[in-house]
């Protein structure tokens, strides 16, 4: 099957081309160099005056996991406001902050998205994501695999392993739990909390063990750097929504030593406490820092109006911000000596001081930052505002007018307290395109996708020029993944199902004998039925398993 | 004969993965590690292997089709049992969306209290590791817990070790409702649990005692439910003074009018002594014919928990109207499917509609169902997925032999296909 798509206006920006009109081709699911001309063409997509773009690429969205189903299951509420019936190709589910499963593939699918990374996959609870994930359809997958609170790791550093133990821990964890990528989420805050510590700064030791979050964050990173994991250690830092906690944030980027590292939904740690109310944008310092820092890579988690929940690992401020809950509902737990759970729903108000200022921050954290390759458009889905709000979000940023427009109608103290009226940065079609697709994929690790290029993976979308950012990316023509065509005028056509994206680093098996030793000790698990088997992913005749190559020639 | 260890159990829902089973042909045999729920239901024997339509043995292809025939022209057929393995309920979940079923799983009566307790203010719960490394002082609210899960002691509370305590030994165990029915809650060195009993219909008092003094307000009656409020004292200081208490409760236990109302009062217990300046857990019971496996899958493909309807074309949850008892009762269902791969003696509620069954083999019906389908036993006669009580650890099921009985899975999708 041989189809061409002739005559678009192609961003791919992995290829250096930004919105040149040229043909591309896709045989057997992959994008190929122009045929000869005896070579048919199966099928012809006449695109132009289209916008041609990759699939876009997610990289930090809830989308599978525990918190996620305890979200959804707190709020039928949400639900019973969103219902979405089935159709002779679709299943039925529903929709809004937290949606089903088979919802969040056609909707993402349905923007434009072809893949998606859960960030938040608990070791013993990477089953489940797995699970979850099995039944997003259409879309790609993957999971960063959470660690920094578990006692394991944390009992390594309080007893001076060396890097290569941690390292072999790490590699062997991400093979069992069959992740991507590493996650710190609040490092060792979840497991302080467990020790009722309500609160660790960077420098301040677990109350049981002899270790700082910033020497978690060192010792993760290195390992990851180390085992030639492409995607930098991804960290959720300390101190998340606390007024001041710009400080920690600068202090975490300066303390890694350039180290790669990405600092996720970022917004929510860029406060000060200057002004009236002691809350105030910290975002022009977070820039600046970013912009020096080229081992630095950050998402914004931006927050948009409205009802929403969120579901962290970081159930230590997870508990302290539960006297914000709307509705008044709130879940909390921690989780078998590995990590915990915080699931808070939250309405963002734009004539609440606080939202609106949060608003603003995210906002300013993208036009400051000059460089789309270290930046990626996130929501942190659903905690800053559901995914499906991601048209929305890329017209504040292609389009001053609209933005200062929604600016000026905000809490007035907080339309005081930012500096968004005067910056003047409109993104490109180019930046949207670099943040959402080549650079997402760069940074994961994808080597295949998110490019155009020959060799790619036909992952494409396609979309009409509009001045208004928001219905142009709101409802693509087309949307093919691995070649097919799966969405036609913003609606799912054909349900395919992805794969799920791992990287394999290797370990030295003695860890194993240690390990062995400890879950039977002091675990409820047998070490043997903790590891995933790749026939759990597979087993169904859907799921597939993608191994990407490690760096370094590691 | 064969001998397979580190088993896991779907059936006890505390998640034992230690079991070692000897394997001879289709027979097999506890050795290692059983216990009362465990050994009876992994040895249970196989006694029928072919389908039946109408008490007649048939192809499992015939009575698939008949099954989507009597489906087939259904307005609102239930679904209830839903004792399965994941996999079953994603084909269970599937067929039900296209034949616009209602789907009810089987214990969910019971745990609709927590449920509605979950869905009105939430709660702050752990899970069994943190129990057996944290634990000191645990609080269980009307349940026989060894009855429940006779191995849960000697697991999770009486380990030889535990990260964060010298000696495991020095949890206490404190009764409050129900009294234990053995001796399992004491300490290997004979310390014994504190009892307060009381009646099921008292503990909704005792219980607001309990929160009332937890909070400090003053309580002028000196004992309720016949117990002393000074012993009610006592527990709230110990609850305050520990350093990780856990407080547990099973929903199906608390068989009286409104208990959603008691598990709230417990879950706000917790919540509030977490914000006393020490930590506590809730621990909510169950896990047991696959409910909490029922609750997550339905949960992630829905939006909702296992007691929702298909039937106006998305699904719609209803903790009270889709009951499967009361919607035969009422005439709303027009066939019955009952899915109990786990349990043999668990059969179908009495009806006069058009049933099939798919049950684990050597179910015994008062009334021959339209179509009977032996299905094969999750973590016995082929790998899964289940999950445990605390929610969190899916725990993957392990096939032990060659029955050649088919998965829940298998059949249900295979009846989709035939619709």
């Amino acid at each position: 099957m041989l189809i061409k798509l002739t005559g678009g206006k192609v961003y791919d920006p992995a290829n250096g081309i930004d919105g040149k009109q040229q043909d591309i081709y896709i045989q057997d699911g992959r994008i190929v160099n122009k045929p000869g001309l005896d070579v048919q063409i199966d099928q012809e997509y006449n695109l132009k005056g289209k916008v041609v773009m990759s699939g876009a690429i997610d990289m930090h969205t809830h989308i599978g996991g525990g918190k996620g189903n305890i979200a959804r299951t707190l709020l039928p509420e949400d639900h019973r406001a969103d219902p979405v019936a089935r159709t002779a190709i679709t299943r039925s589910g529903c929709g809004h902050a937290m949606p089903s499963t088979f919802v969040t593939g056609y909707r993402y699918a349905e923007m434009g998205y072809t893949a998606g990374f859960e960030p938040a996959v608990l070791p013993v609870n990477a089953r489940q994501a797995h699970m979850e994930m099995g039944d997003i359809p259409i879309l790609d997958k993957g999971g960063y695999v959470m660690l920094g609170s578990d006692d394991y790791l944390l009992r390594l550093l309080t007893a001076k392993k060396d890097q290569k133990a941690v390292n072999d821990y790490v590699a062997w964890t991400l093979n069992a739990a069959k992740a991507i990528g590493v996650k710190v989420v609040n490092a060792g805050g979840i497991n302080a909390f467990k020790f009722n510590q309500r609160k660790l700064d960077l420098d301040e030791k677990n109350a049981h063990y002899e270790v700082t979050p910033r020497q978690i964050l060192q010792t993760l990173a290195t390992a990851v750097k180390e085992l030639g994991i492409p995607h930098p250690l991804h960290v959720h830092g300390c101190n998340l929504g606390v007024p001041g906690n710009v400080e920690t944030t600068l202090d975490t980027i300066q303390g890694i030593g350039g180290l790669p590292m990405h600092l996720t939904h970022i917004q929510f740690h860029s406060y000060g406490t200057e002004g009236d109310f002691k809350f105030s944008s910290g975002a022009a310092r977070i820039a600046e820092a970013v912009n020096k820092h080229k081992n630095i890579t950050i998402d914004v988690g931006q927050v948009l109006f409205g009802q929403t929940v969120t579901a962290s690992g970081d159930n230590m401020r997870q508990h302290a911000n539960h006297k914000l809950a709307n509705p008044n509902k709130w879940v909390c737990m921690d989780i078998e000596c590995d990590a915990g759970c915080g699931v808070v729903p939250f309405k963002y108000r734009d004539q609440n001081f606080v939202n609106a200022l949060q608003w603003a921050i995210g906002l300013e954290t993208f036009l400051l930052v000059d460089d789309p390759w270290r930046i990626f458009l996130t929501t942190d889905h659903p905690n800053g505002a559901p995914f499906t709000s991601y048209p929305h979000l890329i017209r504040l940023l292609m389009d001053k007018s609209f933005r200062n427009e929604m600016l000026a109608t905000l809490h007035p103290e907080a339309q005081k307290m930012t500096t968004l009226a005067s910056i003047n940065r409109e993104y490109t079609l180019n930046e949207i395109a670099i943040m959402t697709r080549a650079g997402a994929a760069k940074l994961i690790g994808l080597e295949d996708r998110g490019g155009l290029g020959a060799g790619n993976w036909g992952d494409i979308t396609v979309y009409t020029e509009n001045a208004d950012r928001q219905l142009m990316f709101e409802k693509p023509d087309y949307v093919f993944k691995n070649g097919e065509l799966v969405v036609k005028d913003g609606k799912v056509v054909k349900v395919t199902w992805g794969t799920t994206h791992i990287v394999k680093p290797d370990w030295d098996t003695a860890i194993e004998k240690d390990l062995q030793k400890y879950f039977d000790r002091y675990l409820t698990m047998k070490l043997g039925n903790f590891k995933i088997s790749d026939d759990e992913i597979t087993e169904d005749g859907r799921g597939s398993l993608t191994a990407h190559p490690l760096r370094n020639g590691v | 004969m064969t001998e397979i260890t580190d088993v896991p159990s779907p059936f006890c829902g505390i998640g034992t993965d230690d079991l070692v089973i000897a394997v001879e042909g289709v027979s097999l045999t506890v050795t290692k590690n059983g216990c009362a729920v465990n050994t009876p239901a992994f040895e249970q024997a196989i006694t029928d292997i072919a389908p039946r339509i109408a008490g007649k043995e048939v192809s499992l292809d015939v009575a698939v089709t008949k099954a989507a025939a009597l489906l087939k022209d259904t307005r609102q057929p239930v679904f209830g049992g839903c004792a399965t393995d994941v996999n079953g309920m994603r084909a269970l979940l599937a067929l039900a969306d296209k034949s616009g079923a209602v789907v009810d799983n089987m214990n969910f009566t019971g745990a609709r209290r927590n449920f509605l307790a979950l869905q009105d203010s939430g709660w702050m719960n752990t899970t069994l590791a943190e129990v057996k490394n944290r634990c000191d002082l645990l609080l269980i609210v009307g349940v026989d817990l060894e009855r429940f899960a006779p191995r849960f002691f000697e697991r999770y509370l009486w380990c030889e070790a535990a990260m964060f305590l010298a000696d495991t030994g020095q949890r206490e165990v404190i009764y409050l409702g129900k009294a234990p029915s053995g001796k399992a809650s004491t300490s290997p060195k004979g310390r014994k649990a504190q009892v307060f009993a009381c009646a099921d219909a008292d503990l909704p008092e005792v219980l607001a005692v309990l929160r009332a003094l937890v909070k400090g307000h003053p309580v002028r009656a000196e004992a309720v439910g016949g117990i002393a409020v000074s012993d009610l004292q006592m527990i709230a200081g110990k609850l305050q003074a520990a350093q990780y208490s856990v407080v547990t409760w099973a929903a199906a236990a608390l068989a009286f009018s409104q208990a959603e109302l008691s598990v709230q009062m417990l879950c706000e217990i917790v919540k509030d002594i977490n914000n006393q300046n020490t930590r506590c857990s809730g621990l909510p019971l169950g896990g047991k014919d696959g409910d909490q496996t029922a609750n997550q899958v339905c949960g992630w493909t829905t939006g909702f928990p296992a007691r929702t309807r298909f039937s106006g074309g998305f699904p719609e949850y209803d903790p009270f109207l889709y009951d499967t008892r009361q919607m035969l009762d009422r005439g709303e269902a027009d066939a019955l499917v009952w899915v109990q791969a786990f349990n043999a003696d668990s059969t179908p509620p009495k009806t006069t509609l058009p049933t099939i069954v798919l049950g684990r083999s050597g179910m015994v019906f008062e009334r021959e169902p339209d179509v009977f389908i032996p299905v094969g036993t999750p973590g016995v006669d082929h790998a899964g997925h289940a999950y445990r009580m605390d929610n969190v650890v899916a725990i993957r099921l392990k096939k032990l032999r060659d029955s050649g009985l088919p998965s829940t899975a298998q059949v249900l999708a295979a009846i989709e296909q035939a619709l």
